[in-house]
């Protein structure tokens, strides 16, 4: 290998180095420029920037499609990850653009320039192969999105949720770094591909079981999928808007991504060989737990009163649908999980974006106040059912066909014996009963009248613009799914998976 | 004259008629029933021109009209007149005026009264020459539907429960009927009489229908005995057959007094005319299997309800009975044309009876309930034996034409009861003795109800009650005279109606694969 | 031109909702327009359709070529049958609604997303394509229910919501299985029904769809959502539901479930069988105890929908036209009498109790709606001279053929229903004098059957008179579907 040359890694890293700079140039601009300006002011003009700075890094890898690899595997880029990153700030964009109202903080620059932060590390998440880079992103990721949660100094909420968030996730990064520590004992290296070689020679190994159930506790915990999913319901909860925008959107994004990938890559399919327990048993596991999360999540939900935790719970039960994407094979698995996710993630966003303005025109998140909503403001009502119809799976909107291609490709693994139907089964058995509490809150939207002395809603209009968007986005993407899908197959075929 | 469509328009000009009527304004009675009896007379003089012009010797189907209609189905528009079917025609088109005619005292809702009398008489005229099972079906149906809403709006105290009863129990029978007929068309792949009777004649249903029924693992000839039963049993009930006889004496009496001719002199009738069109010629070996059984239950109808009669202190209840008595007859000659022992002439005689009692009855027993009915206009709605005492004395004219037609009913010789009812036992006698036997106490005990209701109402002294009860008058005289008039031809001079008959009963007998 | 049907649904329900909230003129007009268009559209398709081709492709467009997902539609005889019941309905749906005043836009806006969703179900030839439009038409009913619905609206709106999804994820479970197992990577029904799929196989994948989309049939006993949910449903949602979408579910019984696994058909047909006749028995002896008079109609439907799936699993093709033919006949009939009960009684009378109705003197206060209830009545009878009898009687014939003894409870069946609807008839129209009066009897001032009214019950008459005096109008339709290829597994299971 040559000497590595710095300034091709650095033309590489362009869209990081972009966001990077758009951090601290949020940061400087903040600081230096308006204190003395009205909140709204700077909000708007600091959000402007961060969108500024998302769109130009994504139009940079547009515009500049480079291929390569660090060596180690370090820092990867090829089609897919270039997706994924674009993605990542697509969510990030639309994050910005939906928290000028926020009145949570004074601190505005240090916010966005912490939301930005946190988008870097996902960045780099997305497009490393190497655990040691995985760690170190994830850790730069989890540390932003800590601080993220407790911006809120008036909210006890907020504390909270960020105290339980930062104790589990320091737990949970302890068992990925011990899980990372013994695969790197085990084979000696730790490039993700090259892992997954040397531990289907090992065969059956005690160690890499243990391994094995360690890198998954501390993924699982990112997915808040059961039983490591305690932390998000008070997050969700307390955290201001943005932040549990970005935690339910972009860092799903990134850490499904990131999980596909070393399990994917790094413990290989099954029916290769003779089966590891390393390399086989990781299935039982991980259905186990998409079962355990479906089915805790969607009932949990059916008794919440706020439609954050409503919200929280659901994203538990997402979790665990997306679970079942791990069990089908190779490059079908990349495109369902991926699909799925980018979906859910806009979907989430712009349920948000609904919840931020109810928020800050009613004044709470519970679900009578959302009552005679399609009075009071008629357009996001409608975009309302959107997001929560298609979390559902009820076509022809996205979640639907998420969902959909998710289940066919699980069972198109072993289409003779079909092993995971089980799940499937029980996968649309918990979308039956997530569909009786999203119409509760439909019900309370259209259902229920407003009180006698409610008035039309002040809508500001980027977040009519930003939720429209994304209904616009879910509805196409539901009913052709075909754009979306050919990128990221075309994506995969040229990886060879 | 042989290929107009009459008997399709005989069929549907009541129902014109009925549309007619029905739109008349509620206040117009004289309107309503003026266009009822002006259809009623089209529709006799249609039936009178086709009596006319009809081949009399020939037993065949004629006016035939035949279009496919549901060939998937095997169901064809047929339509075909013979004897039978021409002498019902005539009741149906006889009975009908004289019901309209004797509800002057109606006074609600005339416009659909006489409606539905119309779309009564449609359904009767379609079900009397269909000859599909799809259409004769649908005729048979539709004929309750005016009946019910008939007994339901007009009738007695407990009217509804009658209207209720007498429609769930016909329906019964006619699921099953429907059932038997399925089973046929399975076996068949037809619903016309003409090829059914085909097949039976030249014992080729039998085994048919074995075939088709043979996976149910029955013994030789079941199947076609089980699907015989259920076509007995709709017509059972209509006819009445003892022992599913139990609707009928309330609904006679609980519906109005017109409604009650219509259902005794027609209506009853369709259940005998099922007998002898369908069962007859289509399920004779099963009948013929079954025929002590039958040949019992035909007695029991005979002498239960003579002496079930003679219990009765309403005279619509006598009549009830009365009427089941007489219908029993025909049913005895209907078996005992199948039994396996008599000559053809035997049996000749006894369907002859048969139709000619049905022809008869219907005239006698219409016109009884329409005395019945003037009766009960002049009392208040009593109708008890004991209400009256010797209104003879008051209503000499009155006394005398209804004891005429009740000495019909008893078969007096000489008027037109006495015809049919010898007929039939001369051809019951030879064919199975012991039958007639055990149904002669029937003709005794119905003496003996008649002198009676002669004796209470009629005769010995005067109830002071009735000192002032009117006489008949020249309306009422106007329906019942020509009626009486038609009873005392006929008693005399039967050759009118059998000259019709004969020929269709004698291919009848011929036909019979015994 | 069929496929204009379901366009026109989906644009009429955007013009609705976009009409002026204060303006319930201007919505009717815009309804009334888009459901005549599609009445239109489907009619000119059924005029233009030639039974012996079989099944005729209407639209074809590569949707998602990953998974083998077309944008396919395509008619057969049972399709057209089904898309002019479905125009029917929408247009006297409308014409019975004309009163909706409150949210009048939203109203026909979600009527006529149901509309377009059936529509798009009836022509359907790829799967998932079927599954969407399935699906599309849950959500509506939810809404429809809930806002403008009466009695334990909330309550009947999510029961209907659930049990149809529960429906829909079964069928989605047997679906998926059935994409994976033949390998085939298409969801093509023709394709699909083309491949032989194991025995084993089907004998679970079978009861899994059929059970599915029979769910929405009302197949016993899983039909407690349907009286519930048409009581609590107003008028229109109401003739839509017993009459449209209850139809649904058999029609994705018959084009999904039994085309593609005929021989999962055969192993579970006496037990199907038995369900079917049991609805039949269970839903007419419960209507004749009810005391309201929506739920005496909504459990007439469970009865009547019971012969459907009984002609249905009856393996001959008489049995099978006959289901059809009851699909569309008892879609007309129940919306007749739904719009009795619904629109011209209960909404003058504001009650539904036939102990109260039986003291207002209805006859002599709305003559109109006697008589058409009467005339309801008899059809639902199975009288002959309506559809209901032909129906009736060829499932009859084809339950005759293959389950005789469940045939005569059929037949027992059948008359219980004329026991209850003549029961309902009197009571509360023709009620004994002695039996009103004891009520509080005051000759009520109600006002007049309205125009809309009337032409939407001589619609519906007339239509079911039509095709029980010439129901061939519609057999010809019928009979020659079963003979396209998408059925030839089929026949072969029934040894056709």
């Amino acid at each position: 290998m040559n000497a590595p040359d710095y300034f091709q890694l650095l033309s590489a890293l362009a869209p990081e180095v972009i966001v990077v700079s758009t951090a601290l140039l949020v940061l400087a601009v903040d600081l230096l420029g308006l204190q003395n300006r009205p909140r709204s002011f700077r909000m708007s003009i600091v959000a402007g920037l961060t969108a500024l700075g998302c769109a130009t890094a994504i139009g940079w890898m547009l515009l500049k499609s480079t291929v390569g690899a660090w060596p180690g595997g370090m820092f990867v880029i090829d089609p897919l990850n270039q997706t994924v990153k674009a993605v990542i700030l697509l969510l990030t964009l639309f994050t910005a653009l939906l928290s000028t109202e926020a009145k949570f903080t004074r601190h505005v620059g240090e916010y966005f320039a912490l939301i930005l932060l946190a988008t870097v590390g996902m960045m780099f998440l997305a497009s490393t192969e190497n655990l040691l880079m995985v760690f170190a992103s994830l850790e730069l990721v989890s540390l932003a999105l800590y601080v993220l949660v407790a911006f809120n100094k008036q909210s006890r909420a907020s504390a909270e949720g960020a105290m339980k968030y930062f104790l589990f996730g320091g737990m949970s990064a302890a068992f990925l770094l011990y899980g990372f520590s013994l695969l790197y004992g085990l084979t000696g290296t730790t490039h993700v591909p090259q892992m997954a070689q040397k531990l289907l020679a090992l065969g059956a190994d005690p160690l890499g079981t243990v391994a094995l159930v360690m890198v998954v506790i501390g993924f699982g915990f990112k997915l808040a999928a059961v039983p490591f999913h305690l932390w998000a319901p008070d997050a969700y909860e307390g955290a201001p808007l943005p932040s549990a925008a970005l935690i339910a959107s972009g860092s799903k994004v990134a850490s499904v991504f990131v999980f596909a990938k070393v399990m994917l890559l790094g413990f290989n399919q099954p029916g290769q060989g003779s089966n590891a327990v390393a390399a086989g048993g990781w299935t039982l596991l991980l259905s186990i737990i998409a079962a355990s999360s479906m089915v805790l999540g969607n009932l949990a939900a059916i008794r919440q009163s706020s439609v954050r935790r409503l919200i929280a719970y659901s994203a538990i039960a997402h979790a665990g649908y997306l679970l079942i994407g791990f069990l089908a094979q190779g490059g079908e698995a990349f495109t369902s999980l991926l699909f799925y996710v980018t979906t859910y993630a806009l979907t989430t966003i712009g349920a948000f974006g609904v919840l931020g303005v109810v928020e800050a025109q009613i004044g709470g998140d519970q679900l009578k106040d959302f009552a005679g909503f399609s009075r009071r403001a008629p357009l996001l009502a409608g975009c309302l059912m959107v997001f929560l119809l298609s979390l559902a799976g009820i076509p022809p909107l996205a979640g639907f066909f998420g969902k959909f291609y998710l289940f066919a490709a699980a069972l198109n693994n072993e289409p003779r014996s079909l092993p995971f139907l089980w799940l499937v089964v029980l996968g649309i058995a918990m979308s039956c009963v997530s569909l009786y509490y999203y119409l509760q809150v439909l019900k309370q939207a259209f259902v229920v009248e407003a009180d006698a002395n409610a008035r039309p809603l002040t809508v500001p209009f980027l977040s009519h613009v930003v939720v429209v968007l994304l209904a616009a986005a879910v509805i196409l993407l539901g009913c052709m799914p075909g754009w979306l899908l050919d990128t990221l197959h075309q994506a995969v075929d040229k990886l060879g998976w | 004259m042989k290929n107009l469509p009459l008997i399709s328009f005989l069929t549907f000009l009541p129902l014109v008629g009925a549309a007619l009527v029905f739109g008349v304004d509620r206040e117009r009675r004289q309107l309503a029933r003026g266009i009822t009896l002006a259809v009623n007379i089209l529709a006799l003089g249609v039936v009178a021109l086709m009596w006319c012009t009809v081949n009399p010797s020939s037993g065949m189907l004629q006016f035939v009209e035949r279009h496919a209609w549901i060939p998937t189905l095997g169901v064809e528009y047929h339509v075909g007149l013979d004897g039978l079917g021409l002498v019902m025609l005539m009741l149906a088109a006889l009975v009908i005026p004289m019901a309209v005619l004797a509800s002057e005292k109606v006074e609600e809702n005339v416009p659909l009264y006489c409606g539905l009398f119309l779309f009564l008489q449609a359904g009767l005229f379609g079900a009397f020459t269909a000859l599909n099972f799809f259409h004769w079906f649908l005729f048979w149906e539709l004929s309750l539907i005016p009946a019910f809403f008939l007994i339901k709006l007009w009738g007695g105290p407990q009217r509804s429960g009658a209207a209720l009863q007498f429609f769930v129990y016909t329906m019964v029978g006619s699921i099953a009927l429907l059932l038997a007929f399925v089973g046929l068309f399975l076996a068949t792949g037809t619903f016309d009489f003409t090829k059914l009777a085909e097949l039976a004649r030249t014992k080729a249903l039998g085994p048919l229908v074995q075939a088709k029924f043979a996976w149910l693992g029955w013994g030789a000839g079941t199947a076609y005995t089980v699907l015989f039963i259920g076509a007995l049993l709709g017509f059972a009930v209509k006819v009445p057959l003892w022992p599913f006889h139990t609707w009928l004496p309330l609904t006679y009496s609980e519906a109005p007094s017109p409604v009650s001719m219509a259902l005794t002199g027609v209506m009853s009738k369709l259940g005998v005319y099922g007998f002898v069109r369908l069962l007859l010629p289509i399920f004779p070996e099963p009948m013929q299997a079954l025929l002590t059984p039958l040949l019992w239950l035909a007695v029991a109808t005979i002498v239960f309800s003579t002496f079930a009669a003679l219990a009765q202190r309403d005279l619509k209840r006598i009549l009830a009975y009365s009427s089941i008595n007489h219908l029993g007859y025909c049913l005895l000659g209907v078996f005992a044309a199948v039994s396996a022992t008599g000559t053809a002439l035997d049996r000749t005689a006894a369907l002859n009876g048969v139709v000619l009692q049905m022809f008869n009855h219907g005239i006698t027993a219409s016109l009884l309930f329409c005395f019945v009915a003037f009766l009960e206009d002049r009392s208040n709605g009593a109708r008890g034996l004991d209400d009256f005492g010797g209104l003879r004395k008051v209503a000499p004219v009155f006394c005398g034409l209804m004891g005429l037609a009740l000495f019909s009913s008893l078969g007096l010789p000489g008027l037109n009861g006495f015809i049919g009812e010898f007929l039939i036992f001369k051809g019951v006698f030879p064919l199975v003795p012991w039958a007639a036997v055990l149904a002669l106490p029937g003709l005794l005990v119905t003496a003996i109800f008649i002198l009676t209701v002669i004796q209470k109402v009629w005769c010995g002294p005067l109830n002071e009650k009735w000192a002032r009860f009117a006489d008949l008058t020249y309306n009422e005289g106007a329906v019942v005279f020509p009626a009486t008039l038609l009873m005392f031809v006929l008693g005399v001079w039967p050759q009118f109606v059998i000259a019709v008959i004969n020929p269709t009963v004698a291919h009848w007998v011929r036909q019979l694969p015994i | 031109m069929l496929a204009w049907t379901i366009y026109l649904s989906f644009f009429g329900a955007l013009a609705c909702l976009l009409t002026p909230r204060a303006n319930p003129r201007a919505t009717r007009a815009v309804a009334l327009g888009t459901a005549l268009a599609g009445l239109f559209c489907g009619l000119k398709g059924a005029l233009e359709f030639n039974p012996t081709n079989g099944l005729e492709v209407v639209a074809f467009a590569h949707w998602i070529p990953v998974l083998g997902i077309d944008y396919s539609l395509a008619a057969d005889g049972i399709s057209v049958t089904l898309v002019l019941l479905t125009g029917l309905a929408a247009v006297v749906g409308v014409l019975f609604s004309w009163n909706v005043e409150h949210r009048a836009n939203e109203f026909f806006a979600l009527f006529f997303a149901l509309i377009g969703g059936v529509y798009g179900v009836f022509l359907s030839l790829d799967l998932f394509l079927l599954f969407v439009f399935y699906e599309i038409a849950i959500v509506p009913k939810y809404f429809l229910i809930a806002i403008w619905g009466s009695t334990r609206r909330d309550y009947a709106a999510m029961k209907l919501a659930l049990y149809s999804f529960i429906g829909s994820g079964m069928v989605l479970i047997g679906m998926l299985a059935a994409y994976a197992v033949s390998g085939l990577s298409s969801f093509d029904l023709q394709a699909l029904a083309q491949y032989s799929f194991t025995v084993d196989f089907q004998r679970w994948a079978f009861p899994l769809v059929f059970v599915g989309f029979a769910i929405l049939a009302g197949m016993w006993p899983f039909h407690t959502w349907a009286p519930t949910g048409h009581s609590a449903a107003p008028t229109a949602a109401s003739m839509l539901l017993a009459g449209v979408v209850m139809k649904l579910g058999a029609y994705g019984c018959l084009r999904v479930a039994m085309t593609l696994f005929p021989e999962g058909l055969k192993l579970w047909q006496h037990e199907l069988a038995a369900l079917a006749v049991t609805g039949i028995v269970y839903g007419a002896l419960v209507a004749l105890v009810q005391k309201d008079f929506k739920f005496v109609i909504g459990y007439s439907s469970v009865s009547h929908m019971g012969f459907v799936l009984l002609g249905l699993v009856t393996l001959n093709e008489i049995g099978w036209s006959g289901a059809v033919l009851q699909m569309f006949s008892h879609g007309i009939i129940a919306g007749l009498l739904f719009g009795v009960v619904g629109r011209m009684v209960y909404d003058r009378a504001h009650t539904r109790e036939l102990d109260k109705l039986e003291g207002m003197g209805l006859v002599r206060a709305l003559p109109f709606a006697a008589v058409t209830f009467v005339i309801a009545g008899f059809a639902s009878m199975g009288m002959p001279g309506f559809s209901g009898f032909v129906a009736e009687l060829q499932v009859l014939i084809g339950a005759w053929q293959a389950f005789p003894k469940l045939a005569i409870l059929a037949g027992v069946g059948i008359v219980i229903g004329v026991v209850y609807t003549l029961k309902t008839t009197a009571k509360v129209f023709f009620p004994d004098k002695e039996a009103a009066e004891s009520h509080d009897y005051h000759a009520h001032e109600l006002e007049p059957i309205s125009i809309p009214e009337r032409v939407g019950a001589a619609l519906l008459i007339l239509s079911t008179v039509l095709i029980g005096l010439h129901p061939r109008l519609l057999l010809d339709l019928i009979v020659p579907s079963f003979k396209s290829p998408l059925f030839e597994g089929l026949r072969k299971v029934a040894g056709l």
